[in-house]
């Protein structure tokens, strides 16, 4: 219909119909007009930021004045990989968020097959609320919530010690870290893992039980294949938000519960080390890489 | 594996570039600056003043004041570390900045990087009346020119509880000692190597630590490992003044390195807390007001000065912040507002008390006797995050 009107004679004169009749003209102009800021958006603050990352990675600072010198060379490479401070702070990263995504799975599996196959549409929206209402708090006050709760004399050993066990005394551990990260990344993992679980078709789960499936074999052998690839989106949130955190750590980790985001927040903020700062930060991004390499394997970016 | 060629090929890259760093944080030459020759009067107002403060250093309370009398208004802008002013007071303040508060550990770095020019005290009135250690500490003074005016000064002290630690500690091998394990604090900046080096120089005088800020590489080992061995023992290292105080309310730390200011805070809120210099003494820190080499209102920062250099403004600065002036002539003023201030935060002290604390300054790597030999503060940094894992 937009092409009859296009082609109809046009009246001579009129700056819109001269500018619409240069569209018709040059009919990749629009698109290209359209795909414009976004692209530039894309390129300039994107992916120009991480070629200047790479780039500064290469140079070096002053070790008195902090300056940086454009002095290319691998030093802050080496330290990274000589050091065994730092392997030591890139597999504990890497073991607490694989830790945290194992956590998350389990935990928003069933919460989301319950939300997505049994609950009613009105307990339905009631989860969905619950599993959002956290987002809506700052995340500080929730970490500082976990403080409260951890701490010596905390909700959690005033609990224990009035059942009469002895105190817990897990505030500012690696293990406090796993809690709180698992806690604050789950709406990430339960949101995915519910949009891929509605879109389980009813009728292959009726054909299961029709050809005599029993209902935990549904479940492993339909559901559960179907459903992966939400899992394995969400994976690629709880992971990378984890592998990128400085701030829970800082709050409830203790002694030893340095990951890489702090490290690089300490030599961007204390050390004023950007160079080191910026090699270090290409770690969680070659890791990421090869996360979603793997995930594009199981299939994830069909879920989004 | 593709990806597998790509990352050795990365690797081999990296082995076979060995470099050599031509930066050597050498400190031998002359501060750039050291031939600006200040002003010998302080002319009239520009009307704008922008500064690089501690937070609480540009308060209210007394800044409105200043604009008032001398038409400069202050526009402040708070940093949170030594660093991020060193960096904002890059390319002498860029234009931008006229001054900036930093402590010792920033001072040799803005001086020698050529961000700050020389001041003229005499323009100070109240410089008279300073402490006499402040009026050339050697964070701010190098051969007899002033980098900057000095402020005030803390001590970083002993804290500790008084339920858990019935006798005040002498030593600080109380926060080494492994009998207190789970219940050491101590503060998460690389500085803290220094008062590690200062309970050695002590403890261990086979080292032959002089100057904690000044350690050769045997000695920063031995202050490095001191201080791996201390981690076991520390449940939770602190960054922020706010956190030490709720570990000490919680009962998560009972001792540990503090500022004076955590102790009145946790005495004001009821915590059976006291604090003490031991028989090592103490690091501790001492700010000053440094004028930007390229600072725009240069009059201004001048009458500013001035000003925060009077009694009232020292004593209000102090017991607002829960630091010490270095005006001696503001310790009348000071017990006039709070009762007992002055001797609480020792801004009474005799001289030989300054003979107790080590203020902080820039590790580099040129020693007192002139040799090469020292660690500069970049591998400090670097030391501190082995050594927090």
């Amino acid at each position: 219909m937009s092409v009859e009107a296009a082609r109809r004679p046009r009246p001579k004169g009129g700056g819109a119909v001269r500018f619409s009749g240069f569209f018709w003209r040059f009919p990749w102009l629009r698109p290209l007009l359209l795909l414009t800021p976004p692209l530039a958006w894309f390129v300039v603050v994107y992916f120009a930021s991480l070629v200047l990352l790479l780039v500064t990675a290469f140079w070096t600072t002053n070790p008195f004045t902090t300056q940086i010198v454009q002095f290319w060379n691998t030093d802050n490479f080496q330290r990274l990989i000589n050091e065994p401070t730092y392997h030591a702070i890139i597999g504990r990263t890497v073991l607490i968020a694989s830790l945290v995504t194992i956590t998350d799975a389990v935990l928003a599996f069933p919460f989301a097959y319950f939300m997505a196959r049994v609950a009613s549409r009105r307990i339905q929206t009631l989860l969905f609320a619950a599993v959002l209402l956290p987002l809506w708090a700052s995340y500080l006050a929730r970490v500082y919530a976990w403080i409260l709760i951890l701490n010596h004399s905390g909700v959690l050993n005033w609990s224990m010690h009035l059942v009469g066990l002895p105190p817990a005394n897990i505030g500012y551990t690696n293990i406090a870290m796993w809690i709180v990260f698992s806690y604050i990344w789950l709406p990430f993992m339960i949101i995915p893992t519910y949009a891929a679980l509605e879109r389980v078709p009813e009728s292959l789960i009726e054909a299961a039980t029709d050809l005599g499936a029993r209902r935990w074999q549904t479940v492993r052998d339909v559901v559960l294949p179907l459903a992966l690839p939400g899992v394995v989106a969400g994976s690629i949130f709880t992971f990378s938000l984890t592998l990128g955190d400085f701030i829970t750590p800082i709050l409830v980790g203790g002694a030893g519960s340095t990951l890489i985001g702090n490290v690089v927040y300490d030599n961007v903020g204390i050390a004023n080390n950007v160079p080191f700062a910026a090699a270090l930060a290409t770690v969680p991004v070659a890791i990421m890489a090869v996360y979603l390499l793997i995930a594009q394997r199981l299939g994830a970016f069909r879920a989004l | 594996m593709k990806f597998g060629a790509v990352a050795a090929l990365a690797m081999l890259l990296v082995a076979a570039c060995g470099s050599t760093n031509p930066n050597t944080g050498n400190t031998l030459a002359p501060p750039p600056t050291a031939n600006l020759k200040p002003p010998d009067k302080i002319g009239a107002g520009e009307g704008q003043l922008n500064l690089i403060a501690w937070e609480g250093y540009v308060d209210d309370s007394w800044a409105k004041a200043f604009t008032q009398q001398t038409g400069c208004v202050v526009n402040a802008k708070y940093a949170g570390s030594s660093d991020e002013m060193t960096s904002l007071m890059k390319d002498g303040g860029g234009g931008q900045y006229d001054m900036v508060s930093a402590s010792g550990d920033a001072d040799l770095r803005l001086i020698y990087g050529g961000d700050v020019k020389p001041m003229n005290e005499k323009l100070i009135p109240d410089y008279t009346n300073f402490q006499t250690y402040f009026k050339t500490p050697p964070y701010n003074t190098i051969n007899g020119i002033h980098y900057g005016i000095s402020l005030q000064w803390g001590p970083n002290v002993l804290l500790y509880n008084t339920t858990k630690f019935k006798i005040a500690p002498t030593s600080w091998s109380a926060v080494y000692d492994s009998s207190n394990k789970g219940i050491v604090t101590a503060y998460d900046y690389a500085i803290t190597i220094a008062d590690a080096a200062l309970y050695l120089s002590k403890s261990q005088p086979s080292l032959g630590i002089k100057d904690p800020y000044e350690l050769t590489k045997k000695q920063f080992d031995a202050t490095v490992a001191l201080l791996t061995q201390q981690r076991q023992l520390i449940k939770k290292y602190w960054g922020l003044a706010s956190d030490e105080i709720s570990q000490f309310q919680n009962g998560d730390a009972y001792i540990g390195a503090a500022w004076p200011y955590q102790t009145i805070q946790l005495k004001a809120a009821g915590a059976p807390v006291a604090d003490t210099i031991p028989s090592e003494g103490a690091t501790g820190w001492g700010d000053t007001w440094m004028l930007a080499t390229k600072a725009p209102h240069p009059n201004c920062a001048y009458l500013w000065t001035a000003y925060v250099s009077t009694p009232q403004v020292q004593a209000a600065q102090a017991l607002f912040f829960g630091e010490t002036p270095v005006n001696t002539k503001a310790c009348a003023q000071m017990d006039a507002s709070s009762p007992g201030s002055c001797a609480q935060y020792h801004a009474d002290a005799p001289g030989s008390y300054f003979d107790t604390i080590k203020f902080w300054k820039t590790p580099v790597t040129t020693c007192a006797d002139g040799s090469q030999s020292c660690i500069p503060y970049d591998q400090w940094v670097s030391a501190w995050t082995a050594i927090k894992g």
